[in-house]
């Protein structure tokens, strides 16, 4: 009987020690998954691609030690059908040469940014039912092409994830939970980590010249084209964002117009009422739940218009992260001039 | 009467080009390897253009390594070559890796499966060898090159004699990505934009310091006048447009302005933004 005890408050010690998991605080990415996923998006220009990372998953933080590459995708089944295998494949492949086989997320390659989608959040949902923990790693080449490592490690927050999962993304769930924008996704810090023998390696071979590709990157001039492309797509986005708010303004019309017409039923049962009541009859009752005024109209989802502002202000960070480094590279100039 | 022939390097491979990211595959591969295995060898994929073999990726074989035979798991090889063909047809076999110095006794047998695959796959090129030495045996990172070359006493094959190729390895894309990133072993934090910036103007300016103090040397005897130098510093001053100043001033402005007015805009949308999200979630009082 004790031993009984004894066991059942050990699986309960264990089961509650697993069910405090530690938040995610820290994606430590090793550099070979790096340069593999940097690899990938950068072959595949314009075409974006996706890929499957591998790790561990380490207290709060999640370990990306390697990745694969997933083929270009086509709206096939037979061919959708070979691409389970490929990764069920692939990943029995790399288990054999003693790779980290654990599914810790994906990798996608964006432009501009735009990443921002109801398909993110979809995979999202998707890849947390069998992985409790999972990140996505978005790298963007338009980005990087100006000199700067643009790799970000996302999540969907969990206030998010639930409201999404029970459907109840309304404006009263929303203040409820003082749930806002920004709170969809959660950016995780990158942590770059290299094996020593990697790194004595690259510290070896590491070009004695002073000047590196990425200086050049990051000291040309012409911003033009790129900031051209991130105010087309900006104000495609504030389009969007005004054609939701349209759906929103139907909706409250909608619901006024319902409330009118209801209280304007009501007033006339109510004065039928009182004429019953002086002719010594049974009232009506004060609802009809037939009527179809009475049927509550439904609300439009606010996923759309959440995720078009979180990719607006995107956007607007990008800009202003252009505009800055324009203005140093500007005055620099002026100042190799003036020389 | 027999000739010893040696066959003079008519190969179609001059040299190769590797990628980082082979380096860093091979290196994991290496610290991953099964416990008694002594080295790592796997495929070298990538393409031939030139004469040029750019190794572009890679992936570790599973073998066993005897005395005298080498077991090389050829279904996994193949497996997972069609498994990068699906991903990426363009890339194709060039070669094999292997981790050690130099070209050791079991490399001859692995070099002839290759040469086997190769001439199945109807490519035109040998394979390449690369082996990288991982324990740093030299005392330095040794990377080399090979192709094999037959030596044959008549029409009787003698042996395979390994000539080494020039490899270049400078490596753009690591360049592109930031040694800085890829040096050490842990970064706790992504450089953000403005950071790669300064580093960047960092560099810059010590190289015009440089160039400064060595014209100045130049100028007052200290150094001896160099032809080639003078003219690469001539060229590069010349490379400078020359505009007006008014009309660099006018350039100067005319861009300003223009990020001043993105910047402005940015800054309005947003709190436009914000101000919309206020009035969207409030409660409705209907």
């Amino acid at each position: 009987m004790a031993n009984t005890t004894m066991a059942r408050s050990f699986l309960q010690a264990v089961s509650s020690t697993e069910e405090v998991t530690p938040p995610l605080r820290v994606v430590q990415i090793e550099g070979l998954a790096v340069l593999k996923i940097i690899k990938h998006c950068n072959e595949f220009l314009p075409a974006l691609v996706t890929g499957q990372l591998l790790g561990l998953d380490v207290g709060s933080v999640l370990e990306v030690t390697n990745c694969f590459p997933f083929p270009i995708r086509e709206e096939d089944e037979e061919i959708e059908a070979d691409g389970a295998n490929y990764q069920l494949e692939m990943m029995r492949c790399l288990r054999e040469v003693n790779v980290d086989n654990n599914t810790v997320g994906w990798y996608q390659s964006t432009l501009l940014g735009s990443f921002q989608t109801v398909e993110l959040i979809e995979t999202f949902m998707n890849y947390q039912e069998n992985i409790r923990r999972c990140v996505c790693i978005v790298y963007d080449p338009s980005r990087s092409a100006q000199g700067v490592l643009a790799l970000k490690a996302l999540k969907l927050t969990d206030s998010f994830m639930e409201l999404y999962r029970n459907n109840n993304f309304i404006g009263e769930k929303l203040r409820e939970k003082k749930l806002s924008w920004v709170d969809i996704f959660e950016e995780i810090p990158i942590k770059v980590s290299n094996s020593a023998l990697v790194s004595a390696f690259m510290t070896e071979l590491e070009p004695e010249s002073p000047v590196k590709e990425c200086d050049y990157d990051r000291l040309r001039l012409s911003t033009a084209p790129y900031m051209e492309r991130n105010l087309e797509f900006l104000i495609d986005c504030m389009e969007d964002l005004s054609a939701e708010q349209n759906k929103f303004q139907y909706y409250y019309r909608n619901v006024s117009r319902q409330q009118a017409q209801q209280q304007a039923w009501l007033q006339k049962r109510r004065v039928e009422n009182m004429a019953r009541k002086a002719a010594g009859e049974e009232p009506l009752p004060e609802e009809d739940p037939a009527n179809p005024i009475f049927k509550p109209l439904p609300e439009p989802s606010r996923v759309d218009s959440y995720l078009i502002t979180n990719q607006i202000s995107n956007y607007c960070n990008q800009i202003n992260g252009v505009a800055a480094q324009s203005f140093n590279r500007l005055y620099l100039m002026k100042a190799l001039h003036d020389d | 009467m027999s000739v010893l022939q040696f066959f003079p390097l008519a190969s179609p491979v001059q040299s190769a080009r590797l990628h980082a990211v082979v380096l860093f595959n091979i290196c994991d591969g290496y610290v991953r390897r099964p416990d008694q295995a002594g080295r790592v060898i796997g495929t070298l994929l990538g393409s031939v253009s030139n004469g040029v073999v750019e190794i572009k990726n890679s992936y570790a074989v599973p073998h066993n390594e005897s005395a005298d035979q080498v077991a090389l798991d050829v279904d996994y090889h193949h497996s997972m070559y069609l498994s990068h063909l699906k991903v990426n047809p363009k890339e194709v076999i060039v070669g094999w890796f292997s981790t050690g110095l130099g070209v050791s006794g079991g490399s001859a047998l692995i070099h002839d499966f290759y040469v086997k695959e190769l001439k199945d796959a109807h490519s035109s090129v040998p394979p390449v060898h690369l082996t990288v030495d991982t324990s740093f045996m030299s005392g330095e990172a040794c990377i080399k090159a090979y192709v094999s070359v037959n030596l044959t006493l008549g029409d009787k094959p003698l042996a395979a004699q390994f000539q080494e190729i020039p490899l270049d390895l400078r490596m753009i894309e690591a360049e592109r990505i930031g040694f800085d990133i890829l040096k050490t072993t842990t970064v706790d934090k992504l450089p953000g934009d403005l950071v790669g910036m300064e580093a960047s103007m960092v560099r810059l300016y010590s190289l015009i310091d440089d160039i400064y103090k060595y014209v100045n040397d130049v100028v007052e005897g200290r150094l001896p006048p160099d032809n080639k130098i003078g003219r690469v510093l001539a060229d590069t001053l010349a490379s400078v447009p020359n505009i007006s100043p008014a009309a660099f001033d006018k350039l100067l402005d005319d861009k300003v302005q223009d990020n001043v007015a993105l910047i402005y805009l940015t800054s309005l949308i947003r709190t436009q933004l914000s101000a919309a999200e206020k009035l969207n979630t409030a409660a409705q009082t209907l």
